[in-house]
């Protein structure tokens, strides 16, 4: 276990990151794990592969802190985001008591007693903005306005880091940098 | 900022790999494993190593090109999914004899669940029967390490090693510490020895008490030996683990709170299994249990039926993926705490995979159904066995099948006087792979059936891969291009005809006039050849069919049943389809397949739904 400088030592946050192929739920979980890396934390994902890629319900587990397995167990998960909204049913198990529901649909999601909701049509957003591959960025920057970054019972980072790391992965003045930043402010705009 | 790198465990293995000097590396891709090759290119150019890096035709020629590298001195290693090894087996088994003058790995990737796969067989098992030592990594920052240690433990023995990772391994991400690349400093040398590298039986026979020399001094090799983790206290009871069911037992560990009560041991290397450590458990447990997937390899081998806990005592579910609330409730019930009775997931309706929108796949399989109705469809593996889901794949039984099963059915029923219309299909892709002899096969005994080949010059279900057809290497590089009409002609084939499928009209005409060949020649090869969507869509070249749905739409579901294109969604509130825009590629292609005309290509500027 690495012993990063200014390491919050006790932060142990699961998220479960759910859709179907082809939404960008990968991209999602290695964009999230490459900024808990330069927070300082040790991170553990396991992804979907192979034929669900095809349409087919994709999930991720994301694991940051001192984790050993890669899998997240039912009841256990911080936070749940949700891509496409017929998953909430599948998924929703995975969430702790008082755990973090965020849902990208058209009709706001059923309350849940037992839950944090929160509901945004990242689809229309990203039709609307002309970006449609982009409804993953915005539904995340919407969960960081939602529950705020780097705070107690918020997300593990801000949106500043989620920027750096998009900025190193897809290269700075690079055309889709630009529409990935401008899609994760869409989703903060809406969430905020 | 941490120097950590994210790895995914494929990625990590791939870095174990160069990090270690491995020169020549081959593969055929499978799920979970497909990402290992071009990972092992990306760290070669970052490392500056010469390598010889290939996409081979299949499992069989990978392993035997890997391995003639390392009886000439230079390391190397070959991946697979753990179907790809039973292809592979023939000579892995003989080269375990044979043996090895440099290190030879052998990664083939287990699919416990099976997520991706046909089966959730153990290549464990098969390393056994191979009598070659094999590595079963629980994490991708452990996947890098014992890369490098397999490669070592072959060296040092002479003999191939295998690494079994699993999915949880292989597409787990991890930050992991990268050591730097040591360019290998070695020289061919093979040195000519019949005796042993063309041996005949007789010669074999002594091999083989070799080879049983060399497992039983690597059953004492003090580098791979079992781990034991926590606190040294005095325990009753131990766990034995490996794999990424270690990972979950020594989390779950920490969470129960038993850490000073139970012995956690983590087995790296499952066989063959440390003898000294087999007698030191036996001695010290009154009860052990073992967790590891998906065969009792560790538990087989700590021969005391009374003490030890596992798969064979049912203890642990015989079959499926040890997942951490399965690992959670054995471990409960062992240590004799009351485990928690999960949450179920519902039941709900899991949205199954389907073709993407835009696949030429699609257009093939309805033209199938158009031309012969009434056939049996035997299919193979890729994306194209979700043709199932367009009633037009029957069989699927392993890679190549589809052509040797299409020749079977036609046999079978004509021993019974009965005539059917047999249209098989395999992907590009797979027809280099395992389709070549089955072919020449059923041409030379006068099978009638039409073969589509479903060309979309690429590897798509695994990741785009390149086929002998694409005409590119592992890096990009230029190769030669497979003539696949010549490929189907010089295996004696008379009837070998090319189109685009998404010509739907067309391609049905073309597919008759084949049966019709069939039916009184023999074998007929259809080739439906269009590029993959997916990588049409990375090229940015796409359709400009966009289509609107007209008043005309009855809801009779017809395009949605039997074309099944996820852009064409059945609206419950309007009983009407509409076109998702979020998915549609505008190819157009269901214009043509519309029973009332109601879908027709859009003017411009026009609202689509």
């Amino acid at each position: 276990m690495s012993a990063g400088v200014g390491k919050p030592p006790l932060l142990r946050q699961q998220i479960v990151l759910s859709g179907v192929g082809g939404q960008g739920v990968l991209f999602l979980s290695r964009l999230l794990a490459e900024s808990a890396i330069a927070c300082g934390f040790p991170v553990l994902t396991s992804e979907t592969h192979g034929m669900a890629q095809r349409g087919g319900v994709v999930v991720s587990h994301l694991k940051v802190g001192g984790f050993d397995s890669p899998l997240v167990r039912r009841g256990r998960a911080d936070l749940l985001l949700v891509l496409k909204e017929e998953n909430v049913v599948l998924h929703r198990e995975f969430l702790a008591d008082g755990g973090v529901l965020i849902v990208n649909a058209r009709v706001p999601a059923d309350p849940d007693p037992r839950l944090q909701v929160h509901t945004v049509d990242a689809d229309a957003l990203a039709l609307s903005a002309g970006a449609r591959h982009a409804a993953n960025l915005i539904l995340l920057g919407f969960a960081i306005a939602r529950i705020g970054g780097r705070t107690a019972g918020g997300f593990f980072c801000g949106a500043e880091e989620i920027r750096q790391t998009l900025s190193r992965r897809q290269g700075v003045g690079n055309s889709r940098l630009a529409a990935s930043l401008s899609a994760i402010d869409l989703g903060i705009a809406h969430g905020t | 900022m941490s120097d950590r790198i994210l790895m995914q465990g494929n990625d990590a293995i791939a870095r174990g790999l160069v990090e270690a000097g491995c020169a020549v590396a081959a593969s055929y891709p499978g799920t979970p494993a497909s990402e290992i090759l071009s990972s092992i290119d990306r760290w070669r150019k970052t490392g500056g190593a010469t390598m010889h890096v290939e996409w081979a035709v299949n499992e069989k020629v990978a392993l035997e090109v890997a391995y003639t590298a390392a009886i000439c001195g230079l390391r190397a290693a070959v991946s697979m999914k753990q179907v790809g090894l039973n292809v592979a087996s023939d000579p892995l088994l003989s080269a375990a004899y044979l043996g090895v003058t440099a290190g030879f790995l052998v990664v083939s990737a287990d699919d416990p669940g099976p997520h991706s796969s046909q089966t959730e067989q153990d290549s464990r098992l098969l390393a056994m029967m191979a009598k070659v030592p094999v590595l079963d990594p629980a994490s991708p920052a452990q996947a890098r390490t014992l890369a490098g240690t397999g490669l070592d433990l072959s060296e040092a023995f002479g003999v191939p090693a295998m690494l079994r990772p699993t999915t949880r391994v292989c597409h787990a991400s991890q930050d992991v510490d990268a050591a730097p690349f040591v360019p290998p400093a070695r020289e061919v040398r093979f040195v000519r020895d019949p005796s042993r590298w063309a041996a005949t039986p007789v010669f074999r026979r002594k091999l083989h008490d070799r080879l049983a020399e060399k497992i039983a001094a690597i059953a004492a090799w003090p580098a791979t030996a079992p781990v034991r983790h926590g606190p040294d206290v005095r325990a009753a009871k131990a766990v034995v683990a490996s794999g990424v069911a270690f990972a979950h037992a020594r989390e779950l560990f920490g969470e129960l709170g038993i850490t000073d009560r139970i012995a956690l041991y983590q087995v790296i290397q499952p066989y063959p299994l440390h003898a000294a450590v087999i007698d030191h458990l036996l001695e010290s447990y009154g009860e052990i249990l073992v967790l590891e997937e998906s065969a009792p390899v560790i538990e087989m081998q700590i021969a005391d039926r009374r003490r030890v806990r596992g798969r064979l005592t049912g203890a642990v579910p015989g079959t499926g993926e040890l997942l951490p609330e399965i690992v959670e409730r054995v471990l409960s019930r062992f240590v004799g705490i009351s485990a928690p009775e999960p949450a179920a997931f519902a039941q709900g309706s899991e949205r199954r995979p389907t073709l993407c929108p835009g696949c030429a796949h699609r257009s093939s399989f309805y033209a199938i159904r158009k031309a012969a109705p009434a056939g049996i469809y035997p299919s193979d593996i890729g994306c194209y066995t979700l043709g199932i889901n367009l009633g037009a794949v029957d069989t699927v039984l392993c890679m190549g099948a589809a052509i040797s099963q299409a020749a079977g059915f036609d046999y079978a029923h004509r021993l019974s006087g009965k005539r059917v219309d047999i249209v098989a299909t395999i992907g590009d892709s797979t027809f280099y792979h395992a389709g070549i002899p089955p072919l020449i096969d059923a041409v030379v005994q006068g099978a009638r059936f039409v073969l589509v080949i479903l060309d979309n010059g690429t590897t798509a279900m695994t990741g785009n891969q390149p086929t002998p057809g694409t005409g590119i290497g592992v890096g990009g590089e230029s190769t030669v291009v497979v003539d696949m009409e010549g490929l189907v002609r010089a295996c004696g084939v008379r009837f070998c005809r090319t189109a685009n499928p998404d010509r739907l009209p067309e391609f049905v005409a073309l597919l008759k006039e084949a049966l019709v060949h069939a039916r009184e020649q023999g074998v007929a090869v259809v080739i439906a050849r269009q590029p993959c969507a997916m990588v049409a869509r990375a090229v940015g070249g796409t359709a400009s069919g966009a289509v609107v749905i007209t008043a005309e739409c009855t809801g009779c579901r017809h395009c949605v049943d039997r074309f099944e294109c996820p852009a064409l969604v059945f609206d419950e509130a309007t009983n009407r389809v509409r076109i998702d825009e979020m998915t549609c590629t505008g190819c157009g292609v269901c214009v043509h397949v519309c029973p009332v005309g109601a879908i027709r290509p859009a003017s411009a500027g026009e609202k689509r739904t």
